[in-house]
């Protein structure tokens, strides 16, 4: 058999997991919205230092 | 830090009203209580992601009373285990990252919540708390407290959790998935070398290709095969029949190509327009749903009630309201029900149902009806009927709420697609006729180029496109439409029709200031005796607003009309009116002016801030150019002459016009076949703004508006309504403009049809080509558009 049918298949089953990955991560909500994520994931840090500051005053 | 807006809230600081606290200036002490709160929990950060992120938290006194009822509570509940609740809150307010903050760092204000997580689009918050520690009701007070006032009305109550809609990205995700690795596998077609390799593996590439192809074909486009069929059965030609008929025969003939080995068929382009036009569909749906208009006329009525059992008060849901209760109204709440008022008299604001009248005063035992807003302390209420068979319920459900769903616009698209699909299938058939002499395999294949070629996936695209980007350009100007098809209305306008109080004038209550000599308190009282006889507008805004005094008994009354009112107190002679009347030069400037003369001294003016929008004159002299305007107003014509004066000649003015009347003389004006738009301030001319073609409600506060409306403008923005009818005329424009290219693409593309010289490579570049830059043209046309004044 030639190499290049495993190949292909090789290349197909590594797209369909990414297909199944996107369909999972459309399942869980993730691309329900897409503005909050952006700005909570700059909060973190800024709630951190707050934390810092608080406990130094 | 600007020292006049709020550090809070933004507002423009009222001098004498500042409250400094912590080096920070606030315009009222509930903003000041806010930052209060934030600075003692050590979240002052809030304010530094936006300036003046807050809203002033209103007062809740008792409004929330009806979260203590476990029935209510248990609705709201999208998940309750025994120490886990969990509930989405709709808060109107949120709109910025600020506002993100905060209300996920609520856990950090109350320890009963765990965690909390926003969803901007759809301004919801869902809180995760523990009901040990802490009630709904708590929460929905703290809430208020910061500024968050959560927004529950019968719509929560009511609807079942709906399920999100994710198909169109599943959808998404398979068309890309199927477009992309069928294009990795064309390749060696597209370079159609005769070598051994080629040749060998030419059947695999192309039973793959089909097998890839399948989903997209089965799946993805299964929403243009639905629609298309819908429209047929409706007997409509939309564009979706073209575009199913394009790909259904693309799919046919790629199929009898490799079957019979033809050639290697059409699946690369055919999955590359579904992938294309899925993503045009997307966006729009994203554009779309942001300027979500879902709440209807339910929101407004309230949750729940308060009713008299003996004597307890209890909050039950208003829909278990029957006919015999006892209820009671708080200030400023809404009659849910048609009733007797069984308390002290008080005045209702019917301003809601019927129109722009002052306050009825009602007595006890008087009937008072649904939809009114009381206005004076607590009253009792004997309840009349249930809650569905109400006056407001039947004026809500008119047919004309109704009629405006099923209306049908012909848009753009479905008038050019009503062609469209004809000429197509005629070039079709005609080529297919011509060739069947020369070569009857050829016939075949140009009969399907044809309708492949032709599919107008670019033509379909360019309105939602053009119109979504309008839609968001105009939202962030702040007018805000109910959807696209307003624009296409907007643009064929020719008649606009404003509503006066609240629309053309500002809502907030005008300020009266003194302008003269020195008047002391007791001078003060003898005017304010004397306006208690008049039954004049300006007498009784003025009564209102001079402050509370010993009123003195009045001599010699005489109230002489249009010109004003004179009488005697304590040997006082006093005249109050017009300019002539106290003996002055007549006013100048154009204002609304109360004189005041005593004892035949002049002693000064009352000046009645002009009430009027800003730019309103400038308004009407532009838009009274290219439209017919006329003013309906449910007051008296006491402003007949400072209107003429304003606005253009040929303005029609209408006086003392009720809701049905205004409805009544939309219809008439859309008898004459003219296109009205319009312009009022919400729920008293809701009649009137749902029968108009395009009914625009100004609004001081976006987050109020009638479900009645196409469009919501913030009142700031009133001067900007002709810029916002030129745009809409030039989207119009943008759009024909992007059918004139798209035909264009498509002619080149039947030509090589037509000849029988389409090559899947042809297509496969005519057509993304095609799609791409249409909508980069239209983006730009509309974005070149919105700049232009």
């Amino acid at each position: 058999m030639s190499v290049i049918y495993l190949l292909i298949t090789i290349s197909i089953i590594v797209a369909l997991l990414f297909l199944y990955a996107f369909i999972k991560a459309v399942r869980q909500g993730q691309f329900d919205d897409y503005y909050t994520p952006s700005v909570r994931m700059l909060f973190d840090d800024e709630t951190k230092q707050n934390d810092n500051k608080t406990n130094k005053d | 830090m600007n020292t006049h807006n709020c550090f809070h809230c933004g507002l423009v600081i009222e001098k004498k009203e500042e409250i400094v606290f912590d080096q920070r200036s606030f315009c009222c002490n509930g903003c000041k209580t806010v930052y209060e709160i934030f600075s003692l929990n050590g979240l002052t950060d809030y304010y530094n992601f936006e300036k003046a992120p807050g809203a002033t938290p209103q007062d809740s006194k008792g409004k929330y009373d009806f979260l203590d009822n476990e029935a209510i509570v248990n609705r709201l509940l999208d998940f309750k285990e025994d120490n886990t609740h969990i509930t989405s809150l709709y808060i109107p307010h949120i709109h910025c990252s600020s506002c993100i903050w905060i209300l996920e760092n609520l856990h950090r204000l109350c320890s009963g919540i765990s965690s909390s997580q926003v969803n901007f689009h759809e301004k919801k918050v869902r809180i995760i708390f523990n009901p040990d520690t802490v009630s709904l009701k708590q929460i929905v007070l703290l809430l208020n407290s910061i500024g968050y006032e959560p927004y529950i009305s019968l719509d929560n109550y009511d609807t079942k959790k709906k399920q999100v809609d994710r198909s169109l990205i599943y959808k998404l995700g398979v068309a890309f998935f199927c477009f992309g690795n069928i294009m990795l596998l064309s390749f060696p077609e597209y370079f159609e070398v005769d070598d051994v390799w080629l040749n060998k593996y030419r059947g695999f590439f192309r039973w793959l290709v089909f097998a890839l192809a399948m989903p997209s074909f089965l799946y993805s486009a299964s929403g243009y095969y639905v629609s298309a069929f819908k429209s047929i059965r409706a007997g409509m030609l939309n564009i979706d029949i073209p575009i199913a008929l394009g790909i259904v025969v693309m799919f046919i003939r790629s199929t009898i190509d490799i079957v019979f080995d033809y050639g290697s068929g059409f699946f690369d382009s055919l999955t590359g327009l579904v992938f294309f036009m899925l993503l045009g569909r997307l966006f729009q749906q994203k554009t779309y749903n942001f300027l979500s208009f879902e709440r209807d006329f339910k929101s407004y009525f309230p949750i729940a009630v308060t009713k008299i059992f003996g004597n307890e008060e209890v909050a039950i849901p208003v829909y278990d309201v029957v006919a015999g209760d006892r209820l009671l109204i708080r200030n400023s709440e809404l009659i849910p029900v048609d009733g007797i008022l069984m308390s002290a008299a008080t005045s209702i604001d019917y301003s809601f149902v019927t129109g722009e009248a002052e306050p009825i005063i009602k007595k006890s035992g008087d009937k008072i009806y649904a939809g009114g807003r009381q206005m004076g302390p607590v009253i009792e209420m004997q309840v009349l009927s249930s809650v569905s068979q109400s006056y407001l319920t039947q004026l809500w459900s008119n047919e004309v709420f109704a009629k405006k769903d099923n209306r049908t616009y012909k848009t753009l698209t479905d008038t050019i697609s009503r062609y469209f699909t004809p000429v197509l299938l005629l070039i079709a058939v005609v080529s297919f006729n011509i060739w069947i002499f020369i070569d009857a395999t050829t016939a075949f294949n140009v009969f399907t180029a044809v309708l492949i070629v032709a599919c107008p996936c670019a033509l379909a695209l360019s309105a939602p496109f053009t119109l979504g980007n309008v839609l968001r350009i105009m939202g962030k100007r702040k007018l805000y439409l109910k959807n696209a098809t307003v624009i296409e209305q907007m643009a064929k306008v020719d008649t606009i029709v404003f509503d006066k109080t609240g629309t053309i004038t500002t809502n907030k209550k005008s300020e009266i200031i003194y302008d003269g000599e020195y008047i002391d308190n007791k001078e003060r009282a003898f005017i304010k005796s004397l306006l208690r006889g008049s039954n004049h507008p300006l007498s009784r805004r003025l009564y209102e607003f001079l402050p509370a005094a010993q009123l003195l008994p009045v001599d010699d009354f005489k109230e002489i009309t249009g010109k004003g009112i004179q009488g005697t107190i304590d040997g006082f002679y006093i005249k109050i009116g017009s300019a002539a009347f106290v003996g002055e030069d007549p006013d100048t400037v154009q204002q609304t002016n109360v004189h005041i003369s005593i004892n035949r001294n002049y002693q000064g003016k009352y000046v009645f801030d002009n009430q009027y929008r800003d730019g309103l004159s400038e308004l009407f002299a532009q838009l009274g150019k290219g439209y017919e305007l006329k003013i309906l107003s449910g007051d008296n014509e006491g402003e007949r002459e400072v209107l003429q004066s304003l606005l253009p000649k040929g303005t029609e003015l209408i006086f003392n016009q009720k809701p049905e009347q205004k409805l009544a003389y939309i219809e008439h004006l859309q008898q004459q076949g003219k296109n009205v738009m319009m312009v009022g301030d919400g729920l008293n001319d809701a009649g009137a703004l749902a029968q108009s073609n395009v009914g625009i409600s100004i609004s001081e506060n976006v987050n109020v508006f009638s479900p009645a409306c196409d469009g919501i403008l913030d009142a700031s923005q009133f001067k900007k309504l002709g810029w916002f009818l030129k745009f809409s005329k030039n989207t119009i424009k943008t759009i024909k403009m992007s059918f004139t290219l798209s035909l264009l693409y498509n002619i080149v593309g039947l030509s090589f049809a037509v000849t029988g010289n389409l090559e899947p490579l042809t297509a496969a570049i005519i057509m993304p080509l095609s799609t791409i830059t249409i909508v980069s043209f239209v983006t730009l046309m509309s974005n070149y558009f919105a700049r232009l004044r």
